[in-house]
């Protein structure tokens, strides 16, 4: 398959008043068309910042993006918006991610004539594919005319789906799309994004804190620690084989809805510290029980541990495992 | 049984909204043994906070109101105490954790003094320093070193202060703690910890506590009993090997397919068609009957009781009529 | 409801007298509300005049009645001048931050600092009387008050998802501003607008009653009581009539922005 998404060594930084906030810092994957890459990690990782530094939403501070070969991050304000017809984004908070002012019409109709697809007088033609956007996403032709704050969390999130996909893009940013739901809702979105993908060829790129989530809809997973990659596998391999001690803990913190299956929690000391002004080696270092003086003394490097399998733990890169 | 701690029997709040009346819970049983865990499991709007708040007499009224049933607690039934009696077992003998540490703590103090004024509420006779000294002790005993008495709570990252909460909840030494959805708002390895140290604290005192929760998995790994709602209803209540092995209920059924599992590859999740229906226009027979693919013409029409099984397994569901024990129920 | 059906039922009055004097050429209006009837002065209520005659015999009913019209379109003049001033000030401060920020609104503090009726005096006075340049000099006083509101509810609505999504389908600042951010930040500019209403007829009142407002013998309440008030011991009436007006004008504006906050607030709604 061809790859549809580049990044290397992307950065974000913010300045805080105590410093620099390094919320993501020197990340580089790619990502093949029609595929999904989970991205995974706890709060304040920086996964957000990514999804968002990719599409410039937050201008990144070093690195680079390639969209199907073009170097995202030298375009122009005017390429720039040719671009978002391609790749596009869906948010976490169905409540805030909806302009309260607008209807479902509106909302689904505001993409396709800020990028002047549709002549704003041609009003049978938005309708027609507003109502055509609208099937797609799962959401009935008597809503169109209703303001967000009448629906619930679900349709909502549909309609945020549906705004993302009315400019038919190939990549689109997935921003916790399903956390906000309660559980037998979240299905309901999962299988509808599953089926999209499959009938669009979509490429996602899926933030989630929820592993179990990530497990079921990525090919590929990336771990994120403090705006760190630690880990990046296909789907299958990271939860049978986790590398970096990291994504072991994490995936033993994981409940298992299964009596007959009691945790054995690899215990890490402490709690996640601050990505401002961070300290040279890796991050984890100080909650990680295997951690040596080496481990804070050199940055930490990305090694292929197994092809399609990529690690930063200099563990592993000394050969102890 | 003389281990029974809290009995609720029948117990229905509504709350009258602007857009009608409410049946928040409807008819609501349940038992918790001391030292037991029992897992409540719902979605949003299921009545799980409802029946929390309703057991700690704290439904504000208007526009809530219990309108019947028994809260009781070592045989005392609580709705039948004034509020001055009422206030004496907040607290010392059930108090509640809930779910937003960032909002359930008070900026302004520090939060060794947030504990200490709960050991001084329920121990007038102790000294000012022997109250100072067991804040201390409780702040240890959930983790945090005793130097960080003076701090307040915004010094503290969303894992610590759940737990000084968890800790302010236990300061008391109740015999029942409430925990509604203590860990949602906190990460899957910070959940861990503080999952684990409730479990801890627990055995130790063996205090019994009713756990609220949508995340069956926290259910699995920490309950010893589940009872799932849905639309105000408990609708299957029993042991957590019980549900957990032995899914009766079609809703309960429907919560276990909406779960991603890690093992299985499956490419299409058994999600629960439609969604929760609009509390003030609940369907007149079984209230999950409109995403119910088993659903008859009889469920339309007749509101199933809770059926007991053989085993004590509880279901609320037509399709285990059979299975019933005669003369329970 | 009180208050917004005072409030129409003075846009009713002052839409009349327009009409009125259209229709007649302001010959009704010269005949009954300027002309003196010098054998009148200062008489009470009376079956003729139900709000007595002021100090030139003038029927104080219908001064009181074509007053309106002047306080009420100066009033709504001098808001809406500030509001669009202090609008676009504090929606650039708001979503463009940083510098633009600190200059806009240390420029605002500075002018707040100015107690409002003082500096309208000032601006009057160094100009001249005109009606113009009274509105003008209301309006200044009104621009912080409205850059503040605005800056802060633009703040507030700036930072939500709704406005990131709007980016990423390519909308321009311009699209943003317009189309997302100032829709969602109305509610406050409304309410902000109907109590800043009332300030302006207090202060409009007010220059009037020191001379630097609306010149006899146009009616205006504020000239109005500051004429009578030497009569305040022979004739109550030319003092509390126009009093009361300006009370109840004021009264009912401000439980009208009450009104409206709560009817706009969407945490009421939902």
């Amino acid at each position: 398959m061809a790859e549809i998404l580049r990044v290397e060594h992307l950065q974000k930084y913010f300045p805080v008043p105590n410093g620099m906030l390094h919320a993501v810092d020197d990340i580089s994957f790619t990502i093949d068309s029609g595929n999904t890459l989970g991205v995974v990690g706890e709060s304040g990782c920086g996964k957000s910042t990514m999804g968002r530094a990719i599409l410039r939403l937050h201008e990144p501070t070093g690195g680079k993006v390639f969209f199907q070969d073009r170097d995202v991050l030298a375009m122009n304000a005017q390429e720039m918006k040719n671009l978002r017809r391609e790749m596009q984004i869906i948010f976490q908070d169905p409540f805030a991610s909806l302009n309260p002012r607008m209807t479902v019409s509106e909302a689904i109709a505001a993409p396709l004539l800020v990028q002047k697809i549709y002549d704003r007088r041609d009003k049978a033609g938005i309708t027609r594919r507003v109502k055509e956007i609208m099937d797609m996403a799962g959401l009935a032709q008597r809503l169109i005319n209703t303001y967000p704050h009448e629906l619930d969390g679900g349709r909502r999130q549909r309609i945020g789906i549906a705004r993302a996909l009315a400019l038919n893009p190939k990549f689109v940013v997935c921003d916790e799309p399903v956390s906000a739901l309660d559980v037998s809702i979240q299905a309901q979105i999962l299988n509808l994004m599953q089926d999209l993908q499959d009938e669009l060829g979509l490429t996602y790129l899926f933030i989630t804190h929820d592993l179990s989530v990530v497990k079921y809809i990525s090919n590929d997973i990336l771990v994120m620690y403090l705006g760190q990659m630690v880990e990046k596998a296909p789907s299958d391999k990271l939860f049978s084989k986790p590398m970096h001690p990291y994504t072991q803990a994490l995936l033993s913190a994981i409940p298992v809805p299964d009596p007959d299956r009691p945790m054995s929690r690899i215990t890490m000391k402490g709690e996640i510290t601050s990505p401002v002004n961070p300290e040279k080696g890796c991050r984890f270092a100080k909650r990680c029980p295997y951690a040596t003086e080496a481990c804070t003394q050199q940055d930490m490097v990305l090694t292929e541990q197994e092809p399609g399998h990529f690690v930063t733990c200099l563990r592993l890169q000394r050969g102890e495992i | 049984m003389s281990d029974i701690l809290l009995q609720i029997k029948d117990l229905s709040i509504v709350y009258a909204t602007e857009d009608g009346v409410v049946q928040a819970l409807t008819n609501a049983n349940l038992t918790l043994r001391q030292g037991e865990t029992l897992g409540l499991v719902g979605e949003t709007g299921a009545g799980k906070t409802t029946l929390a708040r309703g057991i700690m007499r704290l439904i504000p009224d208007p526009p809530g109101k219990i309108v019947s049933g028994e809260i009781l607690f070592e045989e005392k039934d609580l709705l039948r105490l004034s509020i001055k009696e009422m206030r004496k077992y907040r607290g010392s003998q059930i108090s509640m954790i809930f779910q937003d540490p960032m909002t359930s703590l008070n900026p302004v103090m520090t939060v060794g003094d947030q504990i200490r004024e709960v050991i001084v509420t329920h121990h007038p006779e102790m000294s000012r320093q022997d109250a100072r000294k067991h804040a201390e002790d409780m702040l240890e005993m959930v983790g945090i070193t005793a130097t960080r008495y003076n701090d307040y709570p915004h010094q503290f990252s969303g894992g610590m202060k759940q737990r000084v909460v968890i800790a302010i909840a236990l300061a008391g030494e109740p015999r029942l703690l409430i925990a509604d959805e203590p860990t949602t708002a906190l990460d899957v390895t910070i959940q861990a910890q503080v999952l684990e140290m409730i479990h801890a604290l627990k055995r130790k005192s063996n205090t019994a506590m009713l756990l609220i929760t949508h995340d069956l998995g926290v259910v699995a790994q920490n309950c010893d009993s589940v009872a799932i709602i849905y639309a105000g209803e408990i609708v299957e209540y029993g042991t957590l090997r019980q549900v957990y092995k032995n899914v009766l209920h079609p809703y309960t059924e429907g919560l276990f397919g909406s779960v991603p599992s890690l093992e299985s590859n499956a490419r299409r999740l058994a999600a629960i068609d439609g969604m929760m229906p609009d509390p003030t226009d609940l369907p007149k027979g079984c209230k999950f009957v409109d995403r119910c693919k088993y659903a008859t013409d009889r469920c339309r029409g007749e509101v199933p009781r809770l059926m007991e099984m053989a085993d004590g397994h509880k279901v609320r569901c037509f399709r285990h009529e059979s299975g019933e024990v005669n003369g329970n129920g | 409801m009180i208050g917004l059906a005072f409030f129409l039922f003075l846009i009713a009055i002052a839409i009349t007298t327009l009409v009125i004097d259209l229709a007649t050429g302001n010959e009704f209006y010269r005949n009954n509300v300027i002309n003196q009837d010098l054998f009148g002065r200062l008489q009470g209520p009376s079956k003729e005049h139900l709000f007595g005659q002021d100090e030139f015999g003038r029927d104080m009913l219908l001064r009181m009645i074509w007053a309106v019209r002047y306080s009420l379109f100066m009033g709504s003049a001098a808001v809406i001048i500030g509001m669009v001033c202090g609008g676009v000030l504090g929606a650039m401060s708001g979503y463009y931050g940083k510098t633009v920020d600190a200059v806009i609104m240390r420029a605002m503090d500075i002018l707040l600092a100015i107690p409002s009726m003082l500096l309208a005096t000032a601006i009057v006075a160094a100009l001249g009387t005109s009606l113009f340049n009274v509105l003008l000099a209301i309006a200044i006083s009104y621009i912080p008050s409205f850059a503040r509101t605005v800056r802060a509810a633009v703040l507030t609505v700036k930072d939500q998802e709704f406005i990131e999504a709007a980016r990423a389908i390519g909308c321009h600042d311009g699209e943003i501003i317009f189309k997302y951010i100032i829709p969602n930040a109305m509610a406050p500019i409304i309410v902000q607008a109907t109590m800043g209403l009332a300030g302006a007829i207090l202060s409009i009142a007010g220059l009037s009653f020191l001379g630097l407002g609306i010149q006899p013998p146009t009616p205006e309440w504020g000239a109005m009581l500051s004429n009578a008030r030497q009569y305040i011991r022979d004739a109550w009436h030319v003092t509390v009539i126009p009093g009361l007006g300006i009370m109840l004008t004021i009264l009912a504006l401000n439980l009208m922005g009450d009104g409206l906050r709560d009817a706009l607030d969407p945490r009421l709604k939902d």
